[in-house]
């Protein structure tokens, strides 16, 4: 098993809490800390201050590319084996909008889905402290610090409303 | 997020909705056991005819001159529309923040994917040679051919396909939180086993942040998806001459009674299963009473269809039109036509009172009367337009036999079965959106605006 993190992780019970000690830490220049909650909230958000997720540039282009192979598939294929009915055309593009379209809707979708995947795994939470109540109905802040740091991070903690604090060696 | 009355909020703690969730999992209650039995039986029963018809071929069913659309093809339009109240009210009232969709979401989200699933087994069933099902698929081939796009059949192979993998994407995507959930509640080989499904979510800062963007455009993607859906279903018979198909009103008409029927589905499949998993609390008359309410939107809508497609065919000078309308309600499937327009049209009626809206038992016996209503409405738009087409000397007759009633029994076997085994392996309501909805503690007086 790897080594954890070093660092304090605080319990919350109360959210108000958990947003004042993230400004307390957010004034001290810290901005490498993770918070923990079992649903999205957007005290924390918030008081986080984080960007928009750039997901949405993913969704954009897996919808364009889809869109795009869905209308290069038919019309490529339609004349790839040139069929003549009734004097009409062979590609027609406008029946092909319905391929194009589900194409679009089918790309956006998954490319989303792996978009998400791979930008949560670029911050691996695997090494870091964790209690399983943050699934439940506590906020946990992780705070990774030097052991020398474990005091003051604890006080921060403490003063702000944590009604737990631990270190990852403890 | 909007605003909602104290009344309507779930009124039990974050720690008390894990906990009632938690407790449906692994149900050994004889109430759960039946249903689960009875769907098992029923698959059973489809799965025997399915045989057959390998054996025999399709001629055991009841395909007649000229009908050689029928029953299973009624059974594939009917299972696709029950997915699509799932998609709307997981994904389209979630974009207006719609704030009783939460704890009957992951119910509606499975029934989707199941019932496309269901739906998806039919076009294979009624091609007749199934093992060669891939056809329908562009894929390079030794014959050097491709399927004809300007086909509407194929268009529904996109559209089907499509939805499939985005309603089985977006449940799974929402129920990795929830699994995580789980995962810090049991033990011993279930925690391996919601461990190695939760991916690793711990519900960090960084995970919601994109988890709540993607799940959003996820939404925003199935939205146009559903409403596409159907529309490509009606063009199956919209883009045909046949009389009585032939309407440019097919689309919204098809879309509306899919959701009609889907929503009907749902009171059936959650009514039974909120009592044998004991979640009364979480999923109370508020929530019937807000589907009730699409209920009645819905049915109205098909209300108003119904009587534009009867006024249509008048108005429209076509005799083979007027015909077949004619016939739909005073010809020999007369009994078929008016089950239809009484189960669909007039029996959403009764919910513009609230007193039926907010009784359980009369939701229950209305849903009843709606996926019958809406089965009907199926075949007799299939099968009566196929009998009296445009040359009277064609016109036929069609008598369903005991291998297309095997199958459609199979249908629900299958169906339940998958959804029965569902709500016993994964929350059924979705936690992670009801905490979402509830409050948190906070230690000075005052709320967040």
């Amino acid at each position: 098993m790897a080594r954890p993190t070093p660092g304090v992780l605080g319990s919350f019970v109360e959210i108000d809490a958990a947003t004042d000690a993230i400004h307390a830490l957010k004034a001290q220049g810290r901005r490498d800390f993770t918070v923990y909650n079992a649903a999205p909230n957007h005290e924390i958000e918030e008081a986080l201050g984080h960007k928009v997720s750039p997901v949405r540039v993913f969704t954009l282009l897996g919808g364009l590319t889809g869109c795009a192979a869905g209308f290069a598939m038919t019309i490529w294929m339609s004349n790839d084996w040139p069929v003549l009915v009734g004097g009409k055309p062979i590609a027609t593009p406008v029946p092909y909008v319905v391929i194009a379209f589900e194409l679009t809707i089918l790309m956006g979708s998954l490319i989303t889905v792996a978009a998400m995947v791979l930008f949560s795994a670029l911050k691996p939470t695997r090494r870091l402290l964790y209690d399983p109540a943050f699934s439940d109905d506590r906020i946990g802040i992780f705070v990774p610090c030097d052991p020398g740091q474990y005091p003051v991070v604890e006080q921060l903690l403490s003063r702000a409303g944590s009604v737990e604090v631990r270190h990852a060696d403890a | 997020m909007t605003a909602i009355a104290g009344a309507e909020r779930p009124t039990q703690t974050h720690a008390e909705v894990t906990r009632d969730v938690v407790a449906t999992l692994g149900t050994q209650s004889r109430g759960y056991v039946l249903m689960l039995f009875g769907a098992v039986a029923l698959f059973l029963v489809g799965l025997v005819t399915f045989v057959f018809l390998l054996r025999d071929g399709l001629g055991l069913a009841g395909y007649k001159t000229p009908v050689f659309w029928s029953v299973f093809i009624t059974n594939f339009v009917f299972w696709v529309g029950i997915g699509h109240a799932g998609t709307l009210i997981s994904a389209i009232l979630y974009l207006f923040r719609s704030p009783w969709r939460t704890a009957v979401y992951r119910a509606t989200e499975a029934m989707t994917v199941f019932a496309v699933m269901t739906a998806g087994l039919f076009p294979i069933i009624h091609i007749g040679r199934q093992w060669v099902f891939y056809w329908l698929l562009p894929y390079p081939n030794q014959r050097y051919l491709w399927p004809n796009f300007k086909s509407p059949l194929l268009w529904d192979v996109f559209a089907i396909g499509t939805y499939l993998t985005v309603s089985t994407t977006f449940l799974v995507v929402g129920l990795v939180p929830d699994v995580a959930a789980v995962r810090d509640k049991v033990s011993g080989w279930r925690q391996k086993l919601y461990r190695a499904l939760s991916i690793g979510w711990t519900g960090s800062d960084n995970q919601w942040r994109h988890y709540t963007r993607g799940y959003l455009y996820l939404a925003a993607l199935a939205t146009p998806l559903v409403l596409s859906v159907h529309s490509v279903v009606s063009w199956d018979f919209a883009m045909g001459l046949v009389p009585g198909w032939h309407g440019t009103i097919f689309a919204p008409y098809f879309v509306a009674g899919a959701i009609y029927s889907g929503i009907g589905m749902v009171f059936s499949l959650l009514i039974p299963l909120r009592k044998v998993l004991h979640l009364e609390h979480m999923i109370t008359e508020y929530h019937f009473e807000n589907l009730a309410k699409l209920t009645l939107l819905t049915g109205s809508i098909l209300f108003y269809a119904y009587g534009m497609e009867y006024f249509v065919a008048w108005y429209s000078g076509v005799s083979a039109e007027q015909t077949t309308f004619y016939l739909r309600a005073f010809g020999p499937m007369w009994w078929a036509g008016w089950t239809m327009i009484i189960c669909n049209a007039f029996v959403s009626q009764l919910l513009w009172f609230k007193k039926i809206r907010t009784n359980i038992t009369a939701l229950f016996v209305i849903s009843i009367f709606i996926n019958i209503g809406m089965w009907f409405e199926r075949y007799v738009i299939i099968t009566s337009s196929l009998r009296n087409d445009f040359l009277p000397f064609a016109w036929g007759q069609l008598d369903p036999t005991w291998a297309d009633w095997g199958i459609l029994a199979g249908s629900f076997g299958w169906f339940l079965m998958y959804f029965l085994l569902f709500a016993r392996t994964f929350p059924i309501v979705a936690i992670q959106e009801v905490k979402e909805m509830i409050p948190m503690p906070r230690k000075r007086a005052g709320g967040h605006a």
